[in-house]
């Protein structure tokens, strides 16, 4: 047994691999003793990181980087030896916007440039007729659902800071701010889009996944200082939540995965809810209406848990598109190496290398041309709409 | 008020009386312009209007994460607000996280003026802490008193002792079995629902 481990995690699906890891004995199994902390601000989960009173954290990838490049907070350098979940957002809106757009759609409405150039009209028509801008609520100003959002909308022209209003919203706010009509949209991960259209006050417009083949959510991370002096640790708890997330994925485990997930200490909703967020079969409609993705959320399949360098470059391209960081070379080394395969593959005796396939180290976006992590200024300028860092 | 003058302090507290106490203490250190938001509904906006030097938040708010967009839209803020993360002061922020709070200022404001605000904000914060506990262990005395006295009556009644003895034996068997009266009595009323 080594000395006792505290991981701070946010009550959200995508925790999955590192609550089954403890709460089914993979960890124990290991030799660690952990000690699951909930949390509830993703500044609290990176600050109790930071400062050492957590060993790990379920972080949003984003966050990662940041922290590693001092982006809007002290500069720590983390890194992610493992990936706890590919996609697994969703893209959540008020009737009245839902009706909006579906008025001005032209095409399949689960394309996201259809609908993205929908919205763009529903912006025009408000501007023109004087109406308040559309607002969206996300997670934090460093998510994924932050640069989910702005992706898809930008890509049918609308300008996130020009033409609507962006705000963080806690995740268990979400709901309450759509019904009240603060919020017209959300980016949010599960189970709170579930949650918004089972009270009849959303309707789901689009998984994560139409936006991005494969987006990295959110990451096992440690310190890179404890990470160093910890190799042995870290490497158990690596194929603690390896083997938990190959658990997950079996689908005769899922109900029971869901019932440890469900427990209120843990995540502390519906099992049923979790079990259709694992299958990636959802309720998109109050009528009803159901979709199933097989894409919805990745825990561990087809290569997810490996932390790939080339997601995070695209992570960091999205915070040079969007003003939060300058445009460097040592920068763009920096975030890359916050992500380390080479850890993940040490610990659980894999070959290394390049992602095999190569695919599975691409986002695969919607828009755009491909990202090409050594051409990050090219690949931006193919944007029309972007902000230049201050 | 400029900020050479009396910093304004906001505090983001969903507890009342918490935030009363770090109020009352705030003004007895001479911080006069300090006000208490309780209401997380459009915070930033509330933030904006008011525009603090100083904002102290609990760690149990969640509307934690919504703070932290004033360092992207700079646009919309008129002054930039960094969070009080002095790299070289690194026990001071251990404090603070223990306390249970956390502090956002104003870009420019000197170090030694947010020194004595944020002291006192720890120690008004773990006095508060104390005083939960202590009304937390209160409650849960008067809990167990109620329950031993529930548990003497059953033991009284089955086996026809005195109040006294009633007591003994719960005492001694809660030393022979290492556990507090309080659980003892707790399965003797647990085990008396379960025979009825």
């Amino acid at each position: 047994m080594t000395g006792p481990l505290r991981i701070g995690f946010i009550p959200l699906v995508d925790a999955a691999a590192l609550i089954v890891a403890v709460d089914k004995g993979f960890a124990a199994a290991e030799g660690l003793d952990v000690t699951l902390v909930r949390e509830v601000s993703w500044s609290n989960v990176r600050d109790k990181l930071n400062i050492g009173l957590f060993d790990a954290a379920h972080l949003l990838a984003p966050v990662a980087i940041a922290s590693s490049l001092g982006l809007g907070h002290v500069k720590v350098p983390i890194v992610a030896s493992f990936n706890l979940g590919l996609n697994g957002n969703a893209i959540t809106v008020s009737p009245a916007l839902h009706a909006a757009i579906m008025a001005e759609i032209d095409g399949d409405p689960f394309d996201p440039m259809v609908t993205a150039l929908a919205l763009s009209r529903v912006v025009a028509a408000r501007r023109n007729s004087g109406t308040e801008p559309l607002t969206f609520g996300m997670t934090f100003p460093f998510s994924t659902h932050n640069y989910q959002l702005r992706f898809w909308m930008a890509a049918g022209g609308v300008d996130p800071d020009e033409d609507v209003h962006m705000v963080v919203l806690p995740p268990p706010y979400m709901v309450d701010s759509l019904a009240s009509g603060q919020v017209d949209a959300f980016c949010v991960g599960a189970p709170w889009n579930s949650v918004a259209v089972d009270l009849g006050v959303g309707h789901i417009l689009h998984f994560v996944s139409d936006i991005l083949v494969r987006a990295a959510e959110k990451v096992l991370a440690v310190r890179q200082n404890w990470s160093e002096k910890n190799p042995q640790v870290l490497a158990a708890l690596i194929r603690a939540a390896s083997r938990a997330a190959e658990f997950i994925e079996q689908p005769e485990n899922r109900a029971e995965a869901a019932r440890m997930l469900a427990r209120p200490e843990r995540i502390g909703v519906d099992a049923d809810v979790i079990l259709r967020t694992l299958d990636g079969r959802l309720k998109i409609s109050p009528d009803g209406t159901m979709r199933e993705s097989s894409r919805y959320l990745l825990v561990g399949r087809e290569g997810a848990a490996r932390p790939e360098p080339a997601q995070a470059a695209w992570l960091y391209a999205q915070m040079v598109r969007w003003g939060q960081a300058a445009i460097s070379p040592e920068a763009l080394r920096i975030a890359e190496g916050a992500f380390r395969p080479d850890l993940y593959d040490s610990a659980l005796g894999l070959p290394g290398g390049d992602a095999d396939p190569p695919a599975f180290g691409s986002v695969g976006a919607f828009a755009g041309p491909v990202f090409d992590p050594a051409d990050i200024t090219g690949y931006l300028a193919s944007f029309e709409v972007f902000r230049r860092a201050p | 008020m400029g900020s050479e003058s009396s910093p304004k302090i906001v505090i983001v507290d969903e507890s009342p009386i918490r935030a009363a106490i770090l109020e009352e203490g705030l003004r007895e250190a001479g911080f006069t312009g300090v006000v208490h938001i309780s209401e997380m509904q459009n915070l930033l906006a509330r933030i904006y209007a008011l525009d603090p030097d100083v904002i102290l938040i609990d760690l149990e708010n969640p509307s934690r994460d919504v703070l932290e967009q004033m360092f992207q839209v700079s646009r919309a803020v008129r002054r930039p607000i960094a969070m009080f993360v002095d790299q070289s002061d690194a026990a001071s922020i251990q404090a603070s996280v223990d306390a249970g709070v956390s502090a956002y200022i104003v870009d420019g404001l000197k170090k030694e003026r947010i020194k004595p605000i944020l002291d006192l904000c720890i120690s008004r914060f773990n006095a508060f802490a104390k005083l939960q506990d202590e009304l937390d262990r209160a409650k849960s005395a008067l809990e167990d008193r109620k329950v031993i006295d529930r548990a003497k009556g059953i033991l009284m009644k089955l086996k026809g002792l005195t109040e006294d003895e009633a007591y003994v034996l719960l005492r001694s068997t809660a030393m022979r079995e290492k556990k507090k009266i309080g659980e003892i009595a707790q399965s003797i009323l647990t085990a008396s629902e379960l025979l009825k």
